[in-house]
């Protein structure tokens, strides 16, 4: 099980970034997000080839108002 | 004062940075962008949500101004490293408003932390605005931490209670290197008025304008008052005296006794 935001993402461990972030139904292309794999940040330019492994938390943050 | 104010090489015409925190309504903080006249508006990051309609992303990008993405809801070096980290991926931007709170109740900034989570990000490429308390030596320590401002608190985030130790701001002030900023407390535009008359650079407002009854009136409201901060200190106030001073002579009085 790979959870992202906390959540079961519809996706078979391992898979790539990109594949949890398509399990979770987010769309990879976008803009203004970024994504942290247990707790370190995956740059964008890794999404499509660093797989995630079985038990990770993936974290998806964008901007909100705040501040 | 009346130059632009610089931070980190880029200049900024003007003195107001709006926070985004606290609107109801994205048009309602679009308009009050606008009626800032602000370049830089603070943004936090959140968890995506998809099913989410309109971004602020794209009312900042309509409205032509910056993001500023801050690390609010830290309460660790190590969380607000990785928030700031994380903000540099998703907007571009390696500017942060490193913000580490030390208590739920007061959200007043953590100095250990705060001092730990500036130098990682100052060593990490980052133009580090710390929002710190009204402490001169803290400031005075983040400052030489390399840290691009410093902005010092006027009261608890929120609090609108003004500037509760303006003896503290004038010292910051009067020791700083790098523009100072402050940052939360003000609860209305007087309040940024004095900010600036006691030597701050600039002016950080969040709820004073986005929990105003009328939000865009309140911020061309502490626009004005910023300027008007700007123009008071560049005039040079007179001194304060304890006792009065005529401005009407003292000769040529009528004799008017019966």
């Amino acid at each position: 099980m790979i959870y992202v935001n906390g959540k079961p993402a519809a996706v078979e461990a391992p898979a790539t970034i990109r594949d949890v972030l398509i399990g979770a139904e987010i769309d990879p292309r976008t803009p203004g997000i970024a994504v942290a794999v247990d707790a370190e940040v995956a740059r964008r330019g890794v999404w499509d080839t660093r797989e995630v492994p079985d038990g990770a938390r993936v974290e998806v943050l964008t901007a909100t108002q705040g501040g | 004062m009346t130059a632009p104010l610089v931070i980190a090489g880029r200049e900024l015409r003007s003195r107001l940075l709006l926070g985004t925190g606290g609107f109801t309504r994205l048009q309602t903080l679009g308009d009050a962008i606008d009626a800032s006249g602000a370049e830089l508006v603070t943004v936090a990051m959140r968890r995506l949500d998809a099913a989410a309609e309109g971004s602020i992303l794209d009312v900042v990008a309509e409205r032509g101004v910056d993001v500023l993405p801050n690390t609010a809801g830290c309460f660790t070096a190590r969380d607000a490293v990785r928030t700031a980290r994380l903000a540099r991926e998703a907007l571009q931007t390696d500017w942060v408003k490193l913000e580490v709170i030390g208590d739920e109740r007061t959200l007043l900034p953590d100095a250990p932390e705060l001092l730990v989570a500036a130098e990682e990000l100052v060593e990490d490429g980052f133009v580090v605005l710390p929002y710190t308390n009204d402490d001169p030596v803290l400031a005075r320590r983040l400052q030489d931490a390399g840290c691009a401002a410093v902005m010092p608190l006027g009261s608890p985030i929120g609090s609108g209670m003004g500037i509760a130790n303006p003896a503290n701001l004038t010292l910051i002030v009067e020791q700083a290197g790098v523009p100072v900023i402050l940052d939360a407390g003000v609860g209305t535009a007087s309040d940024a008025a004095l900010a600036i008359e006691l030597g701050c650079d600039a002016v950080l407002c969040a709820s004073a304008i986005s929990r105003a009854i009328d939000p865009v009136a309140m911020a061309r409201a502490i626009a004005l008052a910023v300027q008007a901060g700007v123009l008071a200190r560049g005039a040079g106030r007179i001194e304060r005296r304890t006792h009065a001073r005529a401005s009407s002579p003292p000769e040529g009085m009528a004799e008017l006794a019966e």
